[in-house]
């Protein structure tokens, strides 16, 4: 057979292209549309909608800054409160430190509102920040070994044995409510008041709220709500059950929600 | 071969010298591991064999069944409730990590991280 060396490029060439582009073409043809981009996530479709998860549980929370200003000192209860029963280390400096629920001012946690001229309560007062729980979670969706993911009940949990502490959940993360375990923290940990029936974290790992996970599954609120006690200051329920407290509470009051813009649905709402 | 003379023996000498752990511990098996079980208690959450060589896929499964399927269905054996848990299920029972975890892992020679983060029975840290 004759055939040259540019000819047979030629007819390589072509073969290649068309063997790689027919079955895209066909499949673009034949259903009449692109097909959609799998995201590698773990979002399990957290992602498919900006809008809330209409059915099931989403367990929620609603703080109410009025309560706390009156009662001084209530926040930090709440920290203690959850950071004793999650043993959260204390390493007594900022650069190391470990936070799963903690204050900051307003213009801190709601970066996205106005501060110009805001009103005296406002200015002095500190906010409780915590993992939001969101109903579209970037951390979830950044995480590559699912250490992070999202469950039934609309709550972000963090399987630590999966940790390998990219911190790609921390990138992602708008809000900054996720702290790094840059040293083994156990020897930083409360001897005296510190929970024995709650792990604690290893060096190199993630960690954030959970919201209590485990104390909801023993039919108890979670602890920083249980800190506030019967001042209504914390609100934890289901949205999603028209008569739970929570609901109630958010359809009789105005509440903000941290970067709502962004679209990460969050489950923390405030009253302020 | 230049120097066979030498090369030879010391080969020889070599050879047995390396292999001395083989040829002195030839036939003994060790001290086979003997893990202390629990006082009062019979039966675990699944056979002992069972258990001997797949307890480490258990408490994977058990792990990924509470963090991910929030199901704590404890293991109920003889009318007793077990929580799937290392540090409130297994330990338990197995009170004494050194005298039932570390017997055979250390026969094994394996290191699992468990103790990084769980706590151990009546630890003091």
């Amino acid at each position: 057979m004759d055939i040259k060396r540019r000819q047979f490029l030629k007819i390589a060439g072509l073969s290649t292209i068309a063997g790689l582009g027919a079955p895209a073409a066909f499949n673009l043809l034949l259903k009449g549309e692109t097909s959609p981009v799998l995201h590698a996530s773990s979002g399990g479709g957290a992602e498919a909608s900006h809008e809330a998860a209409p059915t099931g549980v989403r367990l929620a929370m609603v703080i109410d800054q009025r309560v706390f200003d009156a009662k001084e000192g209530l926040a930090q209860k709440c920290t203690t409160a959850c950071h004793t029963v999650h043993n959260v280390p204390n390493f007594g400096n900022k650069k190391d430190e470990i936070k799963w629920i903690f204050e900051v001012p307003f213009e801190k946690a709601f970066t996205n509102k106005s501060h110009y001229h805001k009103n005296e309560h406002l200015h002095d007062s500190s906010f409780l920040v915590l993992c939001n729980h969101c109903d579209n979670p970037p951390c979830v969706r950044a995480c590559p070994t699912k250490a992070t993911y999202k469950r039934k009940d609309g709550i972000v949990a963090m399987d630590y044995h999966r940790c390998i502490g990219c911190r790609f959940c921390m990138a992602a993360c708008p809000y900054g409510m996720r702290s790094f375990n840059w040293r083994d923290p156990r020897p930083f940990i409360d001897k005296v008041t510190y929970n024995k029936e709650f792990p604690t974290r290893m060096r190199g790992v993630v960690e954030k709220c959970n919201f209590c996970v485990d104390r909801l599954a023993r039919n108890l609120q979670p602890a920083c709500v249980e800190a506030c006690g019967n001042t209504g200051a914390m609100i934890f329920g289901d949205i999603n059950d028209s008569h739970s407290e929570i609901s109630k509470v958010l359809a009789e009051n105005f509440t903000i929600q941290r970067k709502p813009a962004l679209g990460t649905n969050p489950s923390v709402f405030y009253i302020v | 071969m230049y120097d066979g003379k030498y090369i030879i023996p010391g080969l020889i000498v070599f050879v047995a010298l390396a292999t001395f752990p083989i040829w002195k511990n030839m036939g003994n098996a060790g001290v086979a591991p003997n893990p202390e079980k629990p006082k009062g208690v019979t039966k675990c959450v699944e056979p002992a064999q069972y258990m001997r060589t797949s307890h480490m896929k258990l408490l994977d499964d058990w792990r990924d069944e509470v963090l991910r399927d929030g199901d704590r269905t404890p293991i109920e054996v003889d009318g007793v409730k077990y929580e799937k848990s290392l540090m409130n299920g297994c330990m338990k029972c197995h009170e004494d990590k050194k005298k039932f975890c570390d017997e055979c892992h250390t026969y094994a020679s394996v290191k699992p991280y468990c103790w990084d983060c769980h706590f151990l029975p009546k630890e003091t840290f």
